[in-house]
């Protein structure tokens, strides 16, 4: 069976720990249901083991919004619950941007737009390089974060070459200008699934394909 | 300089599988024996110095050393943010490397210089930097580059002195301090020729290690980059020359601007003339 939205619990509550907003359901945060997938179905990687060398790697590059982020990150463990209570305050780990230095499986610090998919990029040589094969380099921007040109940079790198590599974009019709011909007409010489960003089943299958080359997974979301 | 660069760094990724090596087309030919013996952690990324930098964050953060290279003005001016974020902000190091200084392409005009590269890194914390003096100071600066984690920024220059010196040396003593960074310290020697001054040579401005006894006095900094950039490290009466951060529009050769920034022996020896 599809499911079609994120479980209520344990995420819900946890987002409401974060938002001190019980009303707000969790569609209201475009990334949950791709980085839900990720975590609890793809990455190869616990608690246990973010520090290990050939975990697979997930760098959230759009930091901004990272309630859904840090509320999977605790239902997983990563991270205490009790954290959640007090973000962005002085004594609270938790920025309204993450910061990989002070929380536990963030792979990288982030918030200024088109940062993560450069860091993508070498981490994905720089594992490729020590053998770390079976190691998967996932990446997650916004489809405003787009305009960033260094964005573009990655991607036509990436595709030159052909990177094990791959990029999701929420695809919240955000960008201001839009992407005429669509989003995954930026990304020549990658291979492209476009999926409903609410459908779990969908989005697993997008991100088990095409693990040793470039591969962008469009998920679609509502407008916010 | 850059010669010395090339063939020091190709025998370190010989030697090193730790290292890696990000190039954005600059010495793209240079470093081909490179590219072709280390495919898996050589990389020249075309003409992307944001992603240069992006590489050379993600490739620190999964265990390697990378150095990476361009023109001044691409390396630090152009990357700045990323050096910044993709970098400092991640707790990653790199090794840097830049050629061009302030304007060794002089005839090439203001898009291929960078004075102000090591003001832009005093804006963040952490580097590390070296400005060498000869060729023959750059492979033990590379090579103690490559056995750590840290942010490092070596710049290079056609200019160069007679001879190699190591950081730190008293070329001559006498009342008033004048501390020459890598390249000026030639025209330094020259320009203090008979006055009553103490030469101390660095090649390592940053972390800046001159000691507090020689701090207090009264003291010349002439730095290659932007004048003034290391006033901060001062405390007592001090003069600070350096390249005027007014663009000036004329081509030419290296020469021709450091004598227009007063850099040369005989624009110096007025300044600090004046000074003493």
């Amino acid at each position: 069976m599809t499911a079609t939205s994120a479980p209520t619990n344990p995420l819900h509550t946890l987002l409401s720990r974060i938002t001190g907003d019980a009303k707000h359901a969790p569609s209201a945060h475009s990334t949950l249901d791709v980085l839900w997938v990720l975590y609890d179905r793809v990455l190869r990687i616990s608690p246990e083991t973010v520090d290990e060398p050939d975990r697979d790697r997930f760098l959230l590059s759009k930091g901004h919004g990272p309630a859904a982020y840090y509320a999977v990150l605790a239902a997983k463990g990563f991270i205490p619950e009790q954290w959640l209570d007090d973000l962005g305050s002085w004594d609270s780990p938790l920025g309204h941007h993450p910061d990989r230095v002070l929380i536990p499986g963030v792979e990288v610090g982030t918030g200024s737009l088109g940062h993560g998919l450069g860091l993508a990029v070498g981490t994905a040589l720089g594992l490729s390089a020590q053998g770390f094969d079976r190691t998967r380099t996932f990446v997650l921007v916004g489809d405003a974060e787009l305009d960033e040109g260094s964005n573009h940079e990655a991607i036509a790198y990436a595709a030159a070459v052909q990177l094990p590599l791959t990029v999701i974009v929420i695809d919240n019709q955000s960008s201001t200008h839009g992407w005429a011909g669509g989003i995954h007409t930026r990304f020549p010489g990658w291979s492209f699934d476009g999926v409903d960003g609410r459908d779990h089943d969908a989005i697993e299958t997008a991100l088990r394909k095409h693990e040793k080359t470039p591969h962008v997974v469009i998920a679609t979301v509502g407008q916010k | 300089m850059r010669e010395a660069f090339v063939a020091t760094t190709t025998a370190i990724l010989d030697e090193d599988p730790r290292t890696a090596l990000v190039i954005a087309d600059i010495s793209g030919d240079a470093f081909a024996t490179a590219l072709r013996d280390h495919p898996d952690r050589v990389f020249n990324v075309g003409i992307r110095e944001q992603l240069m930098a992006g590489v050379g964050g993600g490739l620190a953060l999964t265990g390697m050393r990378p150095f990476l290279h361009s023109y001044a003005p691409f390396l630090i001016d152009r990357a700045y943010e990323q050096i910044k974020l993709d970098l400092g902000h991640q707790d990653a190091g790199a090794v840097l490397v830049s050629i061009g200084a302030s304007f060794d392409a002089a005839a090439e005009g203001y898009t291929h210089q960078s004075p102000g590269d090591v003001a832009l890194l005093d804006t963040l914390g952490g580097w590390t930097v070296h400005v060498p003096g000869h060729r023959d100071e750059v492979p033990g600066l590379l090579r103690a580059a490559a056995r750590h984690d840290d942010r490092v920024y070596v710049r290079l220059s056609a200019q160069e002195n007679r001879r190699a010196y190591a950081n730190g040396s008293v070329l001559k003593r006498g009342k008033t301090l004048v501390v020459a960074v890598g390249p000026m310290l030639d025209p330094v020697l020259e320009a203090t020729e008979g006055l009553d001054v103490t030469v101390l040579y660095t090649n390592t401005p940053r972390p800046w290690s001159i000691d507090s006894d020689l701090k207090n006095r009264e003291i010349v900094v002439v730095e290659p980059y932007l004048a003034g950039t290391s006033a901060r490290e001062t405390n007592g009466r001090s003069l600070h020359l350096g390249v005027g951060a007014a663009e000036v529009r004329r081509y030419g050769t290296w020469r021709d601007h450091a004598r227009e920034h007063g850099l040369d022996p005989a624009g110096l020896r007025r300044s600090i003339t004046e000074f003493l």
